[in-house]
């Protein structure tokens, strides 16, 4: 360990992630702070990184204020009734009135928008979508970043974040390693940013060979937005709130623009409309929700999982009328060449045009995530002019650890933000961030030699682990002593997939399942203090593994908390086949104990501060 | 195998390496070339295809469930401002697509927010954010919402 170098860095705001939210973050942060020095660090390389590194065909959170298209309050009611009535309504707003302003931007900036010839304004999807040539979207946003940052690392990643040693719940910036150079990295920060994006792999994916890596949400989105925070104590919420998506078979192509614009639609086996013929048994679980439109995603899911448990499979899409226009045609194509190229690559391996053939879907595997129609994240607070007492303690999207912030897939509770709201939330908690450091004034954080030292000796431990229990051995990856990071990460999926509802049980948990999925959880836990790794780049893939395995048990403990089923078509709770909205119209939070690793929970109050005068239309 | 490279095509300049999100295109050591280190760990993103000065990076779709004898290319040129796109499948059918992928000239239209005239104490306790309430197109200013409003527990 002596001979690897430690580089420090001091910074005013530290960025853990440049994606959509950490971009958002880094480029807002210069505007505020003027003389505060911003540094964003990175896992892979800010020009390509994150779920927008193949870019995409649709920014899918737009007001269109200026044309009066919707109103902030629109898009509350639309998110609330997409999460069964459970979201943050004042991180909602707030990040629904800030929108437009940053979609804007993208436009001057040379983002490709489409427009209604007719109109001249943003060429629709849906209600909610607009269409754009998003190939180049991370490149451009990623050069606002690097205009605003002091410093941009990529190739490092973080694995803890550090505190004060004055007040214990208080950060005082990250650590990590290079995985090019090896290097420990140390930055001490007044404030931090999480911005690291949500999680795949948690559950056992679809496709478990070479194709595992093509999952809907990208393969890097490790869980480090959860684990982070989780680490040292602060809240999150809502992390029973997986989301399972309807996605094209195999390449999990978006479905969107296909319904939306290309008003494709879907049919079973055989030929028929099989969603309203689970109406009534839907309504049984939910009641009335059922009801309301538009549907919510879950509940179009659980019709869908019905009908293939029923033996109605396989579930197509109808491409092949909207597919004699060749207008059409051509959308559907570039859409998934835009953002899913592995779509394409599949048709075209499979013989599969979708204008003489209709596609097959198929629901994913669960993924955790804050930014999509789920809300699964940290518990920060809202703006002081929206929020009540509950969900407000003095900086907009602060965390309930001093100092540390969090945007896009790392925040709880505000559904439906997508790439614009997510880079919106960015450039709210980089404001709220230079807040908080000018009102810190001169008091000083301090982080001292030895909390730093102490993570290098963890951070590099699976190295140590890999030479001493490689020598025990003749060749091969078995080992008596260790387990790679790819074991490690097949043993996750299997529990959580089996024990926490993931694709293997059609979704399905209860009480007993997911206690004893908690206890082999723990045991896991135990193990990857042995995990090894050979080299930089599996040191890589064990701090991930150890990220998605924190996330993994945050995700356990609350979805055995919620005694019903929510989200049914997301995850059902055997035990408790129906939503409760009697017990249950409530949020729930968990802590997890930084120094004896117990989780406690408990249920927050939830506000309605938008009314639903207006129809919930889609 | 997701990706693989060409060996008469790749010359080891490390493009690819260093664009790779899932950090898996690495330079072999032995051959100076890039290589594919964990395919099942690709997502297919092409951002190694398109970075690739000599087009040496190709896709081959996963093992597990595509056929072979199909091909997806690429070539994206910064300069033009498009991308183009060449579609083969496994039973010889093409199809082809260019989009744009920016509307101007790189580097000149993301302003440097250093230079922007240093906003006011006032501005910093707003609501506001940088450019707004111009940026957001209406001239009723930034939305509010009244706190008075606020309703705990079931609402539906
Ligand atoms: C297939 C697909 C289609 C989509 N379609 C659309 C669409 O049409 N329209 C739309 O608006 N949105 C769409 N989205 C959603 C959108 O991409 C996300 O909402 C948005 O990217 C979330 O932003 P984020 O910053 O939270 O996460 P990301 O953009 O994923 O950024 C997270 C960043 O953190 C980095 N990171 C992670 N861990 C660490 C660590 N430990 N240390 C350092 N760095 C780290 C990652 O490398 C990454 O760069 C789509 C997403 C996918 C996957
Ligand atoms: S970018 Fe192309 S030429 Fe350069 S190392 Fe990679 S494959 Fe080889
Ligand atoms: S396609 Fe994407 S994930 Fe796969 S090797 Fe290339 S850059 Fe990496």
């Amino acid at each position: 360990m002596g001979k690897i170098k430690t580089v420090y860095e001091d910074c005013d705001i530290l960025v853990v992630g440049g994606g959509m939210a950490g971009t958002g973050a880094t480029f807002e942060a210069r505007y505020w702070g003027r003389d505060l020095k911003i540094v964003c660090v990175e896992k892979a390389n800010i020009d390509r990184s994150g779920a927008v590194a193949q870019g995409l065909y649709a920014i899918n959170c737009y007001m269109g204020m200026q044309w009066n298209e919707n109103q902030p309050e629109d898009h509350v009611r639309y998110a609330r009734n997409d999460l069964m009535g459970l979201v943050r309504e004042d991180l909602g707003y707030d990040m629904a009135r800030h929108v437009d302003s940053t979609v804007h931007m993208f436009d001057e900036w040379g983002l490709p928008m489409m427009r209604d010839e007719k109109t001249g304004r943003y060429l629709r999807e849906g209600k909610w979508q607009i269409m754009i040539h998003g190939e180049s979207y991370k490149p451009i946003v990623a050069e606002a970043a690097k205009k605003s940052a002091d410093k941009i690392y990529n190739r490092i990643m973080i694995t803890h974040l550090l505190m004060d040693e004055s007040n214990q719940n208080r950060v005082g910036g990250a650590v990590g390693f290079n995985m090019r150079t090896g290097d420990y990295h140390v930055f001490r920060a007044k404030s931090v940013i999480v911005a690291a994006g949500g999680a795949s792999h948690i559950f056992k994916p679809r496709a478990v060979g070479e194709g595992m890596g093509r999952t809907w949400y990208a393969p890097w989105s490790n869980g480090s937005a959860y684990a982070l925070p989780i680490a040292v104590g602060a809240k999150m919420t809502q992390m029973e709130n997986r989301i399972v998506l309807t996605r094209f078979k195999d390449g999990y192509g978006p479905v969107g623009a296909y319904f939306l614009h290309l008003k494709t639609y879907t049919r079973n086996g055989k030929g028929e409309n099989y969603e309203k013929k689970w109406y009534e048994q839907t309504k049984k679980l939910v009641g009335e929700y059922i009801d309301h439109h538009p549907v919510p995603t879950c509940l179009r899911n659980h019709a869908f999982i019905e009908e293939v448990k029923a033996g109605g499979g396989p579930i197509h899409m109808v491409t092949t009328e909207a597919f004699q226009d060749p207008h059409l045609e051509v959308i559907g194509w570039e859409n998934f060449l835009g953002m899913t190229i592995g779509q394409a690559v599949v048709w075209a391996s499979q013989n599969i045009d979708p204008k003489y053939e209709d596609p097959e879907l198929t629901t994913s595997e669960p993924y955790v995530m804050g930014s999509h129609a789920t809300c699964s994240g940290a518990w920060v607070s809202g703006p002081e002019d929206l929020s009540p007492p509950e969900y407000f303690w003095g900086y907009n999207r602060m965390l309930t650890v001093k100092g540390l912030f969090g945007a896009g897939d790392t925040v709880g509770g505000s559904a439906h933000k997508f790439s614009s709201g997510s880079f919106t939330e960015g450039r709210l908690a980089a404001k709220a961030a230079v807040k908080y450091i000018q009102d810190l004034g001169n008091e000083k954080i301090e982080v001292n030699n030895k909390q730093c030292e102490d993570f290098k000796k963890i951070i590099y431990q699976p190295l140590e682990n890999y030479k001493i229990g490689r020598n025990e051995i003749t060749a091969g990856t078995v080992s008596p002593s260790y387990i790679l990071p790819i074991q490690g990460l097949q043993r996750l999926q299997k529990i959580m997939d089996e024990y926490c509802g993931g694709i293997g049980v059609n979704y399905m948990t209860n009480e007993n399942l997911l206690k004893k999925g908690i206890e082999l959880l723990d045991m896991l836990q135990e193990d990857l203090e042995h995990i090894g790794a050979e080299d930089y780049h599996q040191l890589m893939r064990a701090w991930e593994l150890k990220h998605r395995a924190l996330t993994s048990q945050c995700v356990a403990e609350h979805t055995l908390f919620r005694e019903e089923t929510r989200w049914p078509g997301y995850y059902y709770r055997g035990d408790h086949m129906k939503l409760d909205d009697e017990n249950w119209h409530c949020l729930t939070l968990s802590r997890r104990d930084p120094k004896t690793g117990k989780f406690t929970m408990e249920k927050a109050p939830l506000y309605h501060i938008v009314d639903e005068k207006k129809n919930e239309a889609s | 195998m997701s990706t693989f490279v060409y060996m008469t095509r790749c010359d080891g300049c490390g493009h690819c390496v260093d664009i790779c999100p899932s950090d898996i295109m690495h330079i072999d050591e032995t051959i100076r070339r890039a290589v594919n280190i964990e395919p099942n760990f690709c997502w297919e993103c092409y951002s190694c295809v398109k970075a690739c000065p000599q087009n040496a990076i190709d896709v081959r779709g996963y093992a597990d469930f595509a056929p072979m004898g199909h091909s997806v290319r690429v070539l994206r040129e910064e300069e033009k401002g498009t991308i183009s796109w060449k579609i083969k499948f496994r039973n010889g059918t093409t199809k082809d697509f260019v989009s744009p992928i920016t509307t101007k000239p790189w580097g000149k239209h993301i302003p440097k927010l250093a230079e922007k005239e240093k906003p006011s104490k006032e501005a910093l306790d707003s609501q506001l954010l940088y450019s707004e309430p111009k940026g957001l197109n209406i001239d009723t200013g930034l939305p509010e919402m009244k706190k008075e409003k606020f309703k705990q527990g079931v609402y539906y």
